[in-house]
């Protein structure tokens, strides 16, 4: 493993953006007045302040290591996850549901299941996606602690606690406009950190005419078709034609339909960025001033390992190889921090990692702002403690951000010790979420729908979740975490991926179907009067005629869903 | 929120630019094997910089304006 010394510009870098992170906190301190101003930010951010963040919070361990990693191992079809899945979910969001989350003045979005549903529906969201925060930032910070172990050599246990204390420190100082201020930094620091990398490595294969043609021979030799790295959509026809083993229908329903609509119309950790937004405007233009940098990312994120792959296939000529494991594959989660290495001198080597680490620690951030905000307002005020002052719950929630980190810190040693058991708690969350976003879109856009109907329902998604992936394997399963646990293997799928497509897929649908049939034959408990601001049919929409048309959410929407078909189009 | 962010996000890039372009302009060239040849540390801690110093001209403009209307709260957008 190439392990690298820092030189003394390298730190000074590093600490120039900790001053920053922790400054702004400091000086935020004296704005968190009530509890609306720590967990909403006042609702008061401009929209394109809340929009970096909404795309930042996102931008964890899981985005950067992973969508390069997918990078190197499946190519370009990696940025289906942009241009089929997230981007058209933001404009969604921001157009067709915004009006309910910001209009409903929910202050979270358990919050807006108990007002459109009941307590017990809310209760379910609210622990399921509580637990899933803590340990989403508990493997931020085990990814994090890992990677500075292994390329530099740092401690595991320093890594850990310092960058905890740090997040804990800035939150706990100025809550949510504080994480969300840094969210922003964080945004411009990882693209400005990533962008000499990208040119670097383009002007190294020969521009993106030498890329192809380098991947070109990586592709022909696993025995697909020479533009299986390169192309988005040709190889799509049948599973078997491209690396990712996924096929059209699996990758538009169950990626860009089920799971991306899923995770960025109903997940609080983005969702929340928007709420904290100034007005309904602010709101709806949110997510999708989100999307106009998120359809760029691929070229930061998935570009970087696809140059990685195409150079470790000429790894004698070029010097940069991604090391193997010992079943020969080779390890991908470490070709963009191994592409920063490779590349970057002292002083710069300092910036890239300062972006890396600044992408670890806004995954920690945004999770424990989102946690902190369910703990106090969903399960704290409503089931623990009703009717205490505001004072009362704005100091839970700074307690509640100790809580959450040290919770998190507590993850990090549980994912060091027992892989598997992050696989495991990764696995069922996967099969609570997947059925989300049916409760969401029948409880927005049909009056019908009832809280036995959405509790239901989303206790039937779930099981049908767990049903298919217990029956189901991809090829090559070692282990049960990766299905057929039932003992019964009725269908077996080319990846891993494809088999998740299809359990969200199921799972979906299971969920939309017994919403619908519990709900005609159970009993609405809501009045149409109290599901004013809730429903499609009780709302009125926002009126943008006021607004010059360029700047109208529906204008946007449109101008950024245009963009993204070019783009798909461009890399057919 | 009387907070301008782009203080901040100006004050930290010019600084970092500043001083990667600095150490550019001492360095070993050796240094830039790795980077093909380019003293990518000069020039991309000018490109910081120059970014560092538009996000503080803005800054400054809105505090201006702001100043000039001072009825009008929200001078973070």
């Amino acid at each position: 493993m190439p392990s690298t010394g820092l030189a003394f510009i390298d730190y000074a870098v590093i600490g120039v953006y900790f001053l920053f992170v922790l400054g702004i906190g400091w000086i935020l301190r004296r704005d968190m007045r009530s509890s609306e101003d720590f967990f909403l930010s006042g609702r008061s951010l401009p929209a394109w302040i809340s929009g970096l963040a909404f795309l930042s919070a996102n931008l964890g361990a899981q985005e950067v290591i992973g969508m390069g990693a997918s990078g190197a191992k499946y190519g370009i079809m990696t940025s289906h996850f942009y241009w089929v899945g997230a981007i058209p979910a933001m404009v969604f969001v921001g157009l067709f549901m915004m009006p309910f989350y910001y209009g409903s003045r929910a202050r979270s979005v358990p919050e807006y299941l108990k007002l459109r549903f009941d307590e017990k529906t809310r209760a379910f969201n609210a622990v399921s996606f509580a637990a899933m925060t803590i340990f989403s930032s508990g493997i931020s910070m085990y990814a994090m602690g890992l990677l500075l172990a292994t390329l530099l050599g740092w401690d595991f246990d320093v890594s850990v606690l310092v960058s905890a204390v740090i997040v804990l420190a800035y939150i706990v100082l100025g809550g949510l406009t504080s994480a969300i201020y840094n969210e922003v930094l964080q945004f411009f620091l990882i693209v400005l950190g990533f962008v000499p990398l990208v040119t670097l490595g383009l002007m190294d294969v020969g521009g993106w005419d030498g890329l192809t043609s380098r991947l070109g021979a990586v592709a022909t030799e696993q025995g697909y078709a020479a533009g299986a790295w390169t192309n988005s959509w040709s190889h799509l026809g049948s599973a078997s034609a491209n690396p990712m083993g996924v096929e059209w229908f699996g990758m538009a329903m169950g990626l860009g339909f089920v799971l991306s609509f899923g995770y960025w119309c109903t997940d609080f950790l983005v969702v929340q960025r928007a709420m904290a937004a100034k007005s309904m405007e602010a709101a709806q233009r949110t997510p999708l001033i989100a999307a106009v940098p998120k359809m760029l990312f691929p070229a930061l994120v998935i570009l970087p390992g696809m140059i990685a792959m195409a150079l470790t296939h000429q790894a004698g000529a070029t010097g940069f190889a991604l090391p193997t494991r010992a079943d020969g594959t080779h390890t991908y989660d470490l070709a963009i921090p191994l592409m920063l290495i490779h590349y970057y001198p002292s002083g710069l080597l300092g910036l890239g990692l300062t972006a890396l680490m600044a992408s670890f620690m806004s995954g920690m951030a945004g999770n424990v702002t989102a946690f902190n905000t369910v703990w106090t307002y969903d399960l704290y005020q409503s089931y623990v403690r009703p009717n205490e002052s505001d004072r009362h719950y704005l100091r839970m929630g700074r307690i509640a951000t100790v809580g959450g980190i040290a919770l998190s810190v507590g993850a990090a040693y549980l994912a060091a010790a027992f892989n598997n058991i992050m696989d495991l708690l990764q696995l069922v969350f996967a099969f609570v979420n997947a059925p989300l976003f049916a409760t969401f879109l029948l409880g927005m856009f049909w009056t019908r729908a009832t809280g036995h109907g959405a509790f239901l329902g989303l206790l039937t998604g779930t099981g049908a979740a767990a049903l298919h992936h217990g029956l189901t394997v991809p090829v090559g399963a070692a282990t049960l975490v990766k299905g057929g646990w039932l003992g019964i293997v009725l269908h077996q799928y080319p990846s891993e991926m494809a088999q998740n497509f299809w359990t969200a897929i199921w799972a979906w649908s299971a969920c939309f179907v017994a919403t619908i049939v519990i709900s005609f034959v159970t009993r609405r408990t809501k009045s149409d009067d109290e599901l004013r601001g809730l429903v499609y049919a009780m709302t009125p929409m926002p009126e943008h005629g006021h607004l010059t048309w360029w700047r109208r959410p529906a204008t946007i929407g449109v101008a950024v869903l245009a963009l993204t078909l070019a783009l798909n189009l461009v890399f057919w | 929120m009387g907070h301008d962010l782009r203080w901040p996000i100006g004050a930290m890039f010019a600084l970092l630019g500043a001083l990667l372009a600095g150490y550019g302009l001492v360095s070993d060239g050796a240094l830039y094997q790795r980077s093909l040849g380019v003293n990518v540390n000069l020039w991309w801690g000018l490109c910081l910089l120059a970014f560092g110093l538009v996000m503080l001209a803005f800054a400054r403009r809105s505090a201006r304006l702001n100043a000039a209307r001072p009825q009008e709260p929200g001078s973070t957008t």
